[in-house]
């Protein structure tokens, strides 16, 4: 069994397998919006391999994180929107 | 295209500038043709940075520029969305006291004129601009300033242009001008009384002994990042570095876009008129930023480009008739203020051809000084 | 900024099949190999997530070569500049970047997915089909979610096959080939040496699941979230309800790196020689960014590519034959899914066609060329840098993608600043 870490999504904090995406954490926590667009639509991953820029995220306040490509580190705070 | 089309006025390039002046003449009631090779403000009109500036390094800058600040002001109202005039203000940076002596100098020299301008100090600089490093002696904030996209507002005056009866003639280049017959490159010809070349260092290529040269720049992009900066940013340094005619300088220059985005620069070469990135002075030009503004470094990077400023010795423009050819009028050696004077240089150029009184004295840029000057 | 500068013999681009092949065959000839992946892991998109998510024989065959190839590999690499004079590129780490010299380049960049824009693809849960496979092997659980899966191409049945055997529901794979195109194609693979196991697993696996030829998806529920996806096949038109939408027309090969190379391409991808060297000197290209031609031609590119950069040409030539074979199943996949007329009204006037920017089709018609596009409209302007709407242009309007400016990907400003500057004398 894989080990487990814990990151928090929009201040809720949840368990994944070590190894885990961050955009399959999101999914995971139950949110569908990653991002607004520009124009205020919402938006979630397209391409799933860093290309697309979709699935962007903050991460520990960083903006436009691709979290389709960034694998979750224990303690992480994620913010989508 | 009918090879016997006729005109009064035909401009050639449509950059800021053409597109102001088919504009200008359109809506005098000339009958007007545009003719652009390849695509509506696609040359350095998209290459700039798009800020709207007074400048004092002469009286004749000073009122050409401000001159176009009202101008600019008079078409905001009307500018679509997509142009993204922005009246953010521009923000010129002492770093040092020596260099707030010249922010004071400035401000005497601005408020004489009218132009509403504001001193700020170390701490109201840095409340103002937070991402600015710490320490910088003050800044000189010209409130008049502001920012557009270039592209979409030449689009849109080409647009208002072909509303009052302008041609536009797209994807054709003008191979020469003789007397007044113009040949494409498809070998059509057009006939026009009158000819404008606007197609900044390109001019060249259509009139002898032109005094300009192009002047390489280069300007980074970064993602959208709401409120890193509010105003455009600029180093008092730059007065120095952009003034050099000889020398590569590069200088501190950020733009807020309203997009979120930064446009990041600046930089100037003379002699190299290769289109691609150098990276040595993309270098150079982000170490100086840099150094102003550390929080720069983690931002992320989307594209970085080139384009050609179209330089004259005395860094003023030439708008008015070319020496020996009285039909053909240049409207180019705008170096780094074609999109601010781009809407003067059309008003000068109709007062000239309509017999008008010009609202400001167009001696000083008149090209036959510059022929006076080089020989 | 810029830190240590490295140099290596043969510097490998891309850590699937076809640079797998390359780093193995070239460090069995004696070479020093540095394998530069901007992926987590490598094995590429197609054997994404390593072993545990790539079962068959031979993927664990080329982990295991690789393994003891003695390559350097580095993921998470980002490669976001290159200068083929000083025969350099920049690459971008997580937090930090090196310049990295070589003796001879291999792109193997491999491809991405193309995505035809119709209402409702920009909704959340609108995936592409490797897209949600990347996804699930990145720790998506799926159990018990309704996938719809659409577009065209052999991955279709890969992915729903591989969706099932995560306890998911497919109720349909849309194909929009016509099944004219497709059953000639089935008996190829059927009778296609290696293939054969391939054909009959998917069947298998897709025993309950329906697919459909002539068929396509039209529309997603417009709301904030995905419920359920429209399809048409011939005169019917139906909802099909979902909780993600798996959806795309093939693949596109990855060219960008190549192009800011100063490589020559084709239509097809980058051009290459009988030794997989491109019209540059030094560089070799393999697998998909050549063209798209699937796994087996990737290795065989790959390994080519591998021989010939070291200098081993006798070997590479030994391997002309297979590849000659594995073009002509490429050439026979894509007149098997080529793509249909009717795909290119599926936009329509308000339908977004660039994501980063959000760009309509309407302001896009009127544009003759993509640099009008770009300064005109913004389309192509953002992060992606046309990698999503650049392809979709081509499709419906024609217009093809101007030249390629560094970043080659977006990177840290900081990356741009070279700190040394390595002037090799002319």
């Amino acid at each position: 069994m894989a080990e487990m870490i814990s990151l928090s999504i929009n201040g809720v904090s949840i368990r994944v397998p070590a190894g885990t995406m961050v955009a399959a954490a999101v999914l995971i926590a139950g949110e569908t919006m990653f991002r607004r667009s520009v124009s205020g639509e919402a938006r979630g991953p397209l391409c799933g391999m860093g290309v697309c820029f979709e699935c962007r995220v903050t991460i520990d306040e960083a903006p436009h994180c691709r979290s389709c490509q960034i694998i979750c580190r224990d303690g992480m705070k994620v913010r989508t929107g | 295209m009918p090879s016997a089309a006729s005109f009064d006025i035909a401009v050639v390039g449509a950059g800021i500038v053409g597109a102001a002046c088919a504009r200008e003449f359109a809506e005098a009631g000339l009958r007007t043709a545009l003719i652009e090779a390849e695509a509506i403000g696609g040359g350095a009109t998209a290459a700039g940075m798009g800020h709207l500036a007074v400048m004092d390094d002469s009286e004749a800058q000073f009122a050409l520029t401000r001159y176009s600040q009202v101008l600019w002001k008079e078409l905001a109202a009307e500018l679509p969305a997509e142009c993204e005039y922005l009246p953010c203000g521009a923000m010129w940076i002492a770093a040092d006291e020596e260099e707030m002596a010249e922010v004071h100098r400035k401000q005497r020299y601005y408020s004489e004129r009218g132009v509403p301008v504001e001193v700020l100090d170390t701490s109201s600089l840095a409340d103002a601009e937070p991402n600015l490093r710490r320490g910088m002696a003050g800044a000189l904030l010209l409130k008049d300033d502001s920012v557009v996209y270039p592209p979409c507002v030449a689009q849109f005056l080409v647009a208002q242009a072909q509303r009052d009866g302008a041609t536009l003639i797209l994807g054709r280049r003008v191979m020469r001008i003789d007397g007044n017959t113009a040949k494409l490159d498809d070998g059509s010809i057009l006939f026009s009384d009158n000819f404008v070349l606007a197609n900044g260092s390109s001019a060249t290529s259509l009139v002898r002994d032109l005094q300009i040269q192009p002047r390489k720049g280069h300007l980074v992009i970064t993602d959208r990042y709401p409120r890193f900066v509010r105003h455009q940013i600029i180093e008092l340094g730059y007065l120095k570095s952009a003034h050099a005619t000889r020398a590569d300088s590069v200088a501190f220059n950020v733009q807020p876009r309203s997009s979120g985005q930064l446009l990041i620069g600046s930089s100037r070469q003379f002699g190299n008129e290769e289109a691609g990135v150098d990276g040595k002075i993309v270098s150079a030009m982000l170490q100086r930023a840099f150094e102003y503004m550390p929080g720069l470094k983690k931002l992320s990077a989307i594209r970085t480009w080139t384009g050609f400023r179209a330089a004259t010795a005395d860094k003023l423009p030439l708008i008015g008739p070319s020496p020996g050819r009285e039909n053909v009028y240049l409207a180019t050696g705008h170096e780094g203020l074609g999109i601010t004077t781009s809407l003067c240089t059309a008003k000068l150029l109709g007062d000239l051809l309509l017999r008008r009184t010009p609202v400001i004295n167009i001696a000083p840029y008149l090209p036959d000084r510059s022929y006076a000057v080089h020989g | 900024m810029t830190e240590a500068r490295r140099t290596v013999d043969i510097l490998v681009v891309g850590a699937g099949p076809a640079g797998m092949a390359a780093a193995v065959r070239a460090r069995e000839s004696g070479r020093g190999v540095l394998v530069l992946d901007d992926n987590p892991a490598p094995g590429g998109q197609i054997w994404r997530g390593g072993q545990e998510h790539s079962p068959s024989a031979r993927a664990s065959s080329w982990f295991a070569k690789m393994a003891a190839s003695g390559a350097q590999v580095i993921a998470g690499a980002r490669i976001v500049d290159g200068d083929a004079k000083r025969q350099c590129l920049t690459v971008e780490m997580p937090d930090s970047a090196f310049e990295v010299s070589y003796d001879k380049l291999i792109l193997a960049t491999g491809a991405r997915e193309l995505f035809l824009p119709f209402p409702g693809w920009t909704i959340p849960g609108v995936m592409g089909v490797g897209g949600l496979q990347a996804l699930v092997k990145s720790g998506l659980p799926v159990t018990g979610k309704r996938i719809v899966v659409a577009g065209s191409g052999p991955l279709l049945l890969a992915a729903a096959a591989y969706f099932r055997a995560h306890g998911a529901i497919v109720p349909i794979v849309a194909e929009q080939a016509p099944v004219s195109r497709l059953a000639p194609f089935a008996s190829r693979l059927a009778k296609h040496p290696g293939k054969l196991f391939q054909a009959a697993a998917l069947r298998l696996a897709l025993h309950r699941s329906r697919y459909r030829s002539s068929c396509w998806a039209i529309r997603a529920s417009e709301t904030e979230r995905l419920e359920s996806v429209q399809l048409q096949q011939h005169n019917r038109v139906w909802l099909e309800p979902c909780e993600y939408l798996a959806v795309a027309y093939g693949f596109i090969s990855n060219v960008e790196l190549a192009v800011l190379m100063q490589c020559q391409t084709g239509a097809a991808g980058v051009r290459v020689n009988d030794l997989q060297e491109t019209s540059q000197n030094q560089i070799y290209c393999a697998g998909e960014c050549t063209g798209i031609g699937g796994v087996d031609l990737s290795i065989i590119e790959g390994e080519i590519a591998g021989y010939a950069a070291s200098g081993r040409d006798d070997l590479a030539g030994n391997l002309f034959k297979k590849r000659d074979k594995a073009r002509q199943f490429a050439a026979a996949l894509e007149s098997a899914f080529a793509l249909r007329d009717e795909l290119r009204s599926l936009a329509d006037a308000g339908t977004i066609i660039c994501r980063c920017e959000d760009v309509t089709r309407e302001r896009l018609e009127p544009m003759r060329s993509w640099r009008s596009a770009k300064l005109q409209t913004r389309c192509g302007m953002g992060p992606c840098q046309g990698r999503i709407c650049g392809p979709i242009l081509e499709f419906l309007l024609g217009l093809h993608p101007e030249s390629v400016r560094p970043p080659v990907f977006p990177a840290r400003v900081e990356t741009l600043l070279r700190q040394e500057e390595e002037t090799r004398p002319t």
